[in-house]
């Protein structure tokens, strides 16, 4: 696909999330199916930063998405009643995490990461689940709500679901063109040399555990601010936020979209809120659903959905 | 002094000995060829040299500074390229972008996030000079994996280049080519010693290849070195001739 045909799929999108409140509804959907396809779309395309762009797979990224949804909650609850420095303090907290976790593991590959990944995971699910009296354990962090922000000119009031679309949309905005500009910088490249060849890369004198540790800590610190975005939306977290299905989810709408491309994991999180909300309206079993239709896209369409778009366009 | 010094490096893999106390000088300017039979531990030596994994016993000096414990990133910082016996490329990515890695590590930009356009400018202007030199003009948007083999070869040759090593380490350059593509493949190893006085560490099968470009050559046959001198000393070498020239012809 050329860069021109990119760049129009590009304007697209974007004019599509900017005017989805307003015809969300038409569709048989609501405000907040629209957020939460946002947020999901950032920690999807977050994940990919490292799946599709240096070719590493993380099964436990929903623990720094979870540690950026306890981060904030525990902040607004227990320290003070602010929603950016909530936010902070999430995205610091997951941030530190996966700079201590991926010094232990970048010279993990394959399998052997993933399941790293998973274990290190977990231990955050358990913290969460275990300590009731701080986190509110299986219940999930209650009581406290997401708070108006205070712009100096004026204060930002978030409560309303369309407000907040637009406010979640501006993170994501700035987040998305930050990843596409790293992916076009130098430093992106040599990640997609990575990706493309290990070995020829690491003669080529690319340090290849540095360069997978950097790129690891900046896909979990946008996890970890999806993450804050998530808790705020519904004004709770629980432990599932952080449990490994959670990851699971992620890599299936990277995958599911196409991994390959820089949309295809919004397109993926899209199709995946989407099919959840509506199967799972009409059995309890919603998950069956979304996992034949993934083996049907892995089956049919091994590059992912985006992906076959793409090349129908470019044949 | 010496650009490079290996000496008396050895590798075990268990109880094989695939490298058994092999010493080499080169001078810089020198072109190095080192041949031997098939299992002599000629990519082992290699393997060694660029620090792909580390010998058992002895120790490599590089341009004046023990580099044994070196991790091979570092070396290439040092000024040492290689390639190897099997092409080493992208293969989904073009002939430019595949230079173009290289070329930015080259310049310290592997870890810039953003670069201004001068910058990239001067990068690309680098870049398309290395596709000329590679006699690869008009394949610099192609997908490398779609090219022949000479041409992957040529590339992974100028993805070296691109480092500006003072070292270049070939292994089997001309393999599984054919003569218009060995030829082609000769004349530009010949060019880069000549021309750019670069120092250059070959592992050849093609005697014609050999003889038309060495300096001195090396002979190794089950992980020993077994002759070292000009082209002539060795096609002269009786022990060369029985364990190596003698089986070959």
């Amino acid at each position: 696909m050329s860069g021109l045909a990119n760049h129009k799929f590009s304007i697209v999108v974007w004019i599509a999330l900017l005017t989805m409140p307003f015809w969300m509804g038409a569709l048989g959907g609501y405000t907040e199916l629209a957020i939460r396809v946002v947020v999901l779309g950032l920690a999807a395309m977050a994940l990919n930063f490292l799946l599709g762009f240096t070719g590493v797979l993380s099964f436990g990224h929903a623990a720094y998405f979870g540690l950026g949804a306890y981060g904030v909650g525990m902040t607004i609850k227990y320290l003070h009643p602010s929603t950016p420095l909530g936010m902070l303090i999430g995205v610091v907290t997951g941030t530190i995490a996966a700079a201590v976790i991926g010094a232990l593991i970048a010279k993990r590959r394959g399998v052997y990461f993933a399941m790293v990944t998973i274990a290190f995971g977990q231990v955050f699910y358990f913290i969460a689940f275990r300590w009731n009296n701080v986190t509110g354990g299986d219940d999930g962090l209650t009581g406290w709500r997401r708070q108006a922000i205070d712009l100096g000119l004026g204060k930002l009031d978030i409560s309303r679901d369309v407000t907040y679309y637009y406010f979640v949309l501006a993170v994501f905005a700035v987040s998305v063109v930050a990843m596409a500009l790293l992916i076009r910088s130098p430093f992106g490249r040599t990640l997609v040399a990575i990706r493309e060849n290990e070995r020829r890369a690491r003669f080529l004198g690319i340090p290849v555990e540095q360069h997978i540790w950097l790129s690891f800590v900046i896909s979990c610190f946008f996890a970890s601010l999806a993450g804050t975005l998530y808790a705020l939306l519904s004004n709770f977290t629980d432990p599932r936020a952080l449990r490994w299905d959670q990851s699971g989810n992620f890599v299936i709408m990277a995958v599911l979209g196409g991994m390959r491309s820089f949309w295809g994991p919004l397109i993926g999180a899209a199709i995946f809120v989407v099919l959840q909300d509506y199967v799972s309206s009409q059995t309890e079993n919603w998950m069956s659903f979304i996992g034949v239709f993934f083996m049907l896209v892995v089956l049919f369409f091994p590059r992912g959905i985006l992906g076959m778009i793409k090349r129908r366009a470019s044949a | 002094m010496s650009l490079l010094q290996v000496r008396g490096v050895s590798k075990h893999f268990g109880r094989l000995v695939a490298v058994n106390d092999v010493s080499m000088t080169v001078e810089p300017g020198e072109l190095r060829a080192v041949i031997g039979p098939n299992g002599a531990g000629k990519t082992t030596f290699f393997n060694l040299i660029s620090g792909f994994f580390p010998p058992t016993a002895g120790s490599i000096v590089f341009d004046g500074q023990d580099i044994t414990k070196l991790a091979e990133h570092q070396r290439v910082k040092r000024g040492m390229a290689r390639t190897f016996q099997i092409t080493e490329i992208f293969p989904e990515l073009t002939v430019r972008e595949n230079l173009r890695v290289p070329v930015e590590v080259a310049a310290g930009k592997r870890l810039s996030p953003w670069m201004t356009r001068a910058t990239t400018a001067k990068m690309m202007e680098r870049v398309d000079e290395l596709v000329e030199m590679g006699g690869l003009g008009g394949k610099g948007d192609r997908l490398v994996g779609e090219l022949s083999h000479g041409d992957q070869r040529a590339t992974e040759i100028m993805m070296s280049l691109a480092l500006n090593p003072r070292l270049l380490l070939l292994d089997e350059p001309t393999a599984g080519m054919g003569d218009q593509e060995t030829y082609n493949i000769t004349r530009l190893i010949r060019r880069l010693h000549r021309d750019q006085r670069l120092s250059i560490i070959l592992i050849e099968h093609d005697m014609r290849v050999i003889f038309h470009l060495a300096d001195r050559i090396m002979v190794l046959a089950e992980g020993s070195m077994l002759a070292e001198g000009t082209p002539d000393e060795i096609g002269a070498n009786e022990h060369v001739q029985a364990a190596y020239l003698g089986k070959a012809a």
